[in-house]
């Protein structure tokens, strides 16, 4: 088992004005990991789109819990955990696939495939009437040696 | 989200401009639609040099407007899109049938 260096644990209502929220948080603690500005893009937008769905579909007629946990990990791992007991998902895999929405015309059908392509893992667990829970991480190599992750000797 | 209409002849610029999510895009299709139906451009450009964030919200009114041009016989153009909305719109293959023109930021 693989312990984290750093943690943190947030929980919020299902308001779409947390989105912005959501994603900043987990940008400025991914921060210490000194990513690229394409990384910390790419992470932004992924939070984005799980925060997104729980709004959108987990609670889609009143608001609910969102709880999101980060960690980073000795190799600089960035692991994102967003989860809710909404009314969860009766099929993933078709969830997952491009341009299927639930929706309607104001959303794409493709937040699991953005964030399938900017995250390097994607885990989807979920039961109808229980919740959904998103798993993903980003490994996020260290620039300079200089710069090793957090937890080292240096820290 | 702020959004601006600019016609030049049959050409409409739509500028956006903050971050373009699921909050901030509530409406903004409905928006961009109604002001297409009502000016009928031939071109439409979208000018997305003011957006600090995207994510599918903005595919989403990417492709909502490229399907009401088509409709209408018009063509649809993106323009001065930063670097992070130009990853979002690569990862969904919206930039093979929509131009995107110029350098990004």
């Amino acid at each position: 088992m693989r312990r984290p260096v750093n943690e943190i644990k947030l929980r919020f209502p299902s308001r779409s004005a947390n989105e912005g929220f959501a994603r900043a948080a987990v940008a400025c603690f991914a921060a210490q990991l000194d990513p690229t500005l394409d990384e910390l893009g790419d992470i932004k937008t992924a939070v984005s789109e799980a925060v997104t769905n729980c709004i959108v579909h987990a609670y889609p007629d009143c608001l609910g819990d969102i709880r999101m946990r980060v960690r980073i990990f000795p190799d600089g791992c960035l692991e994102i955990v967003v989860s809710d007991r909404g009314c969860g998902i009766t099929d993933v895999e078709q969830a997952r696939q491009p341009m299927f929405t639930t929706g309607g015309t104001e959303r794409a059908g493709m937040g699991f495939c953005i964030m399938e392509s900017f995250m390097d893992t994607l885990r989807v667990r979920s039961r109808p009437g229980v919740g959904t829970t998103v798993t993903m991480s980003r490994r996020l190599r260290a620039r300079l040696s200089a710069n090793a992750a957090p937890g080292g000797p240096s820290d | 989200m702020k959004v601006s209409y600019r016609q030049e002849g049959r050409t409409l610029t739509v500028a956006l401009q903050g971050e373009l999510d699921h909050h901030a895009a509530q409406g903004v299709l409905r928006g961009i639609e109604a002001a297409v139906d009502t000016r009928l451009p031939l071109r439409c450009v979208l000018d997305m040099g003011g957006v600090d964030f995207m994510d599918s919200s903005g595919l989403a009114i990417v492709l909502g407007t490229y399907r009401r041009l088509r409709e209408l016989g018009g063509s649809l153009a993106l323009a001065r899109v930063p670097n992070q909305a130009r990853r979002v719109l690569s990862a969904a293959h919206l930039d093979r049938f929509v131009s995107i023109e110029g350098g990004g930021t």
